[in-house]
């Protein structure tokens, strides 16, 4: 069965949906990821969904949970290109994913996220005094 | 050159669900459709897809073009022989909770289509039909 790549850059998880996804690819994405942030002790993920014309809610469910899981296991999660189309389908269908951090292209998105871990870097060391 | 105007295909694999959603795309594109409003017919058409798959055992979707008050629009009619649903009201209702991302399903289509019908009773399966018009 097909798999989306995920490729690692340093402390970060690259990946980039370029298929109209089934949802059995949705559900395997979601375990890959998960298991790539744990085996490379990743901080940070970064969704590139510039390619995808539809955004159920399944596929809203699905980079909800990577974002919650990704969390958990310490590592920031934020979904970059989504187009405008997809952005106003999304919030009418109901789903305005809450706490999901978001970026208008891949370049910002890595912005956000070392800045994220910056902070939270920061906020360790404050916890530690 | 003559076109087709209605057909059917099958909702029986997770596979269909990809194939309906994309013959619905280039449905919407032929009527010249906004981005926008493809974009809602699409998503509301996975929707409704995956319900019939994953609720109704699997079906098949329909679908129409149609000219109303001289606007063209496109009906899909999705049709399945599952054990239907008992309580409609509450099946409308939002809530995004059983099991793989669904509830938003019902409701959440409903709000992307100009026209919304459904028709169900326990044991007699589901028939929803969805219009958007330009």
């Amino acid at each position: 069965m097909d798999r989306i790549p995920i490729l690692r850059m340093g402390e970060f998880l690259l990946v980039t949906i370029q298929v109209d996804m089934q949802d059995q690819l949705a559900l395997r994405l979601q375990e890959d990821l998960t298991a790539a942030i744990e085996r490379h002790s990743s901080k940070g993920v970064l969704i590139d969904i510039s390619a995808l014309e539809m955004v159920d809610s399944f596929i809203g469910r699905m980079i909800s949970d990577i974002s919650g899981m990704g969390r958990i296991l310490g590592a920031e999660t934020i979904v970059t290109g989504m187009q405008p189309a997809v952005a106003i389908t999304l919030v009418e269908l109901g789903l305005s994913l809450p706490g999901i951090a978001t970026a208008l292209d891949v370049e910002r998105g890595m912005e956000v996220l070392r800045a994220k871990i910056r902070n939270g870097a920061d906020h360790v060391a404050d916890d530690g005094r | 050159m003559s076109q087709t105007t209605g057909g059917e295909v099958p909702l029986k694999s997770e596979h269909d669900i990809v194939l309906a959603r994309q013959l619905v795309r280039r449905l919407t594109q032929q009527l010249g459709f906004s981005i926008v409003d493809q974009t809602k017919m699409v998503t509301a058409s996975s929707e409704l897809a995956r319900n019939a798959l994953i609720h109704g055992g699997g079906g098949a979707m329909q679908w129409h073009l149609f000219t109303r008050d001289a606007k063209q629009g496109l009906e899909l009619v999705f049709i399945d022989a599952g054990p239907g649903i008992a309580n409609l009201e509450l099946a409308m209702t939002d809530g995004w909770s059983s099991g793989q991302g669904l509830g938003m399903g019902l409701s959440g289509a409903r709000r992307l289509v100009n026209d919304f019908n459904i028709r169900s009773a326990a044991g007699a399966g589901t028939t929803v039909t969805i219009r958007r018009w330009k």
